[in-house]
């Protein structure tokens, strides 16, 4: 059989044939993140998080101002009381960051996935690109109306801050894009695992539970790794008054987002190389 | 228009697919029928591009499947695993899907339609019932109007209604013109669907043949034969080429002569014949003898259980 008369035989087509691109995969991402309620849920637990504990932790600093202990009182921050939420949203962020890969091999999702994208990777770097607009756009509003919220209770002890103080607006954004990256971080373990309980226990072990073990080296071990740890170099940026010990706001950001894009990298290069 | 070359799978020291080289035609509905775990999914995922074949190669309508710049409407799949996540709806499902195409939402509701999910597309898809995952499969498979049809066990889970619909869908798309290769492990089902056979046992392939060649050759020529003495009939016959069997009473099977030949020399010898009748194999029969060896996992009982199966067929 040749190919003219294999051709010949196939019916006209009742819709043209387009190709596709990386443009479109995002935007078939985004179909897929907006219909699951699990995305819905967690970034509502999330804003939720971020906003209660801007009134819980203000009011409570409020009602037992001032403090005993004088050094309290010297190193306190108020950008920071309001924005304690983002470390129970960080939980939301990053489950829903490793669902979002893991899920589909979960249901075997990721077969009708890869068998429309079989280039892969186009599908990684949108689900990327689509979490993390999806997160920034949730959670700078969320973060803002935080500080807001927290800083009108804290005027009751005259103790607030104003965003235009120094390091106050870099710190507010600052949270937002901690919890982005948080989320892309949890989206590559979930790439690179392939298993939702072995994501969220990698991702959480390296944020919560590395710098506990660190904590038990020797000193002149444990400052110098310390300061690498991908929790303190995350949280930098959130702080209006950086550790003179650690990195520079921006520059603790731009490793921890090293750190996301490595996690992607060798998620991509699994998903590329691997079967699915 | 599937081609395949050599296609080979192994998974460490086991090997799922095993120098596979067969070709799927336009036009008519290929069966790939192989009992469970013969690799019928393994080959398949790797037609997808799902997975990489350990050495040779298949094209999908002339070129790797991961080298076509449109997939979906090249090849349309139902694997065999429901590959839907269930906490989406069946529209966004294929929403999803269609998009990554650039395929119109009016062709998600076409699709919707034609499987006869339009009253439960906004349901999430973990609630669907088998049949109607596999409808959603099926949707999902039609969306971009490929040119070729893959579908792993689509009658699985379906009701008699759903399997009827399948059947005529599956046909029309093959006289429309299309390349149609539906896995099972049923022959039953594939004898009234398709009209080219791929057989594999054990990543094998065991035939490459047209439904009525494999029909034909299946049947044999096993003949009933009763008479009033069966072991004079059986010293007649008895021949290198002719196995003659005792089936119990008065009965004997005879295989190596047609009806004719028997009856004829009955007659010379002056033996009484009572029933005379060439036997069809049934083709669920003909294809266990066919994959016997090739059957991965062998329940217990198997063999024994078997050889009664087939008395009490014979004897029917």
């Amino acid at each position: 059989m040749t190919a003219a008369t294999t051709n010949a035989a196939v019916p006209p087509r009742t819709s043209s044939p387009t190709k596709v691109t990386q443009a479109r995969v995002v935007l078939s991402e985004w179909t897929k993140l907006r219909s699951l309620r699990s995305t819905v849920f967690s970034l509502l637990a999330a804003v939720v998080f971020v906003v209660g504990l801007a009134v819980l932790v203000p009011s409570v600093t409020v009602a037992h101002w001032p403090p005993r202990d004088v050094r309290e009182a010297a190193a306190f921050d108020p950008t920071s009381r309001s924005l304690a939420g983002i470390f129970l949203a960080q939980l939301a962020i990053g489950v829903l960051g490793v669902l979002l890969m893991t899920g589909e091999y979960a249901t075997g999702m990721i077969r009708a996935t890869l068998a429309a994208v079989p280039a892969r990777l186009p599908v990684l770097w949108a689900k990327a690109a689509v979490f993390a607009a999806a997160t920034l756009a949730v959670m700078v509003p969320a973060v803002f109306g935080a500080f807001v919220i927290g800083q009108s209770i804290l005027q009751a002890k005259q103790l607030q801050a104003g965003l235009g103080d120094p390091g106050v607006l870099r710190a507010v954004v600052g949270a937002a894009l901690y919890l982005t990256v948080v989320g892309i971080l949890g989206l590559g373990l979930g790439a690179l695992l392939r298993n939702t309980a072995g994501g969220i226990s990698a991702l959480f072990g390296v944020l919560f539970v590395l710098p506990i073990i660190v904590r038990f080296l020797p000193t002149s071990w444990s400052d110098p790794i310390d300061r690498y740890l991908p929790s303190t170099v995350g949280q930098t940026v959130t702080h209006v008054h950086p550790d003179p010990a650690g990195f520079a706001p921006w520059t603790g950001f731009a490793i921890f987002c090293g750190y996301a894009a490595v996690v992607l990298a060798l998620a991509a290069i699994r998903l590329r190389r691997r079967d699915a | 228009m599937i081609e395949a070359r050599g296609l080979t799978k192994r998974y460490g020291h086991k090997t799922a697919v095993d120098d596979l080289t067969f070709t799927v035609r336009p036009g008519v509905v290929t069966g790939f029928l192989g009992p469970n775990g013969a690799g019928k999914s393994t080959t398949m995922r790797m037609i997808l591009g799902l997975d990489a074949p350990t050495s040779g190669s298949v094209l999908v309508n002339g070129k790797p499947y991961r080298e076509h710049s449109s997939p979906l409407h090249e090849v349309g799949a139902l694997l065999e695993a429901r590959s839907i996540h269930t906490g989406r709806s069946a529209y966004n499902h294929l929403l999803a899907l269609a998009q990554t195409a650039g395929i119109a939402r009016r062709r998600v509701d076409e699709v919707v339609e034609l499987v006869g999910l339009g009253d439960v597309a906004k349901k999430r898809a973990g609630t669907f019932s088998l049949g109607m995952g596999q409808r959603l499969g099926i949707a999902s498979a039609l969306l971009g109007d490929p040119r070729t049809i893959i579908l792993d066990e689509p009658v699985n889970g379906l009701d008699p209604d759903g399997i009827r619909w399948i059947r005529t869908l599956l046909k029309s798309l093959a006289d429309e013109g299309r390349t149609v290769f539906v896995s099972s492990h049923l022959m039953s089902e594939m004898a009234q669907t398709a009209e080219h056979l791929i057989v594999v046992g054990r990543g094998r392939l065991i035939a490459d043949t047209s439904v009525q060649d494999f029909i034909a050759r299946s049947s044999g020529n096993r003949v009933r034969v009763r008479t009033t003495d069966p072991e004079a009939l059986a010293t007649l016959l008895a021949d290198p080429d002719v196995t003659v069997e005792a089936t119990g009473g008065d009965a004997l099977e005879v295989s190596g002569l047609s009806t004719d030949q028997i009856g004829v020399a009955a007659g010379r010898a002056g033996i009484t014949l009572l029933e005379l009748a060439a036997q069809q194999t049934s083709l669920e029969e003909a294809f266990m003898d066919l994959t016997k060896d090739a059957v991965e996992y062998h329940g217990t009982t198997t063999p024994e259980s078997r050889s009664a199966l087939t008395t009490a067929g014979a004897n029917r």
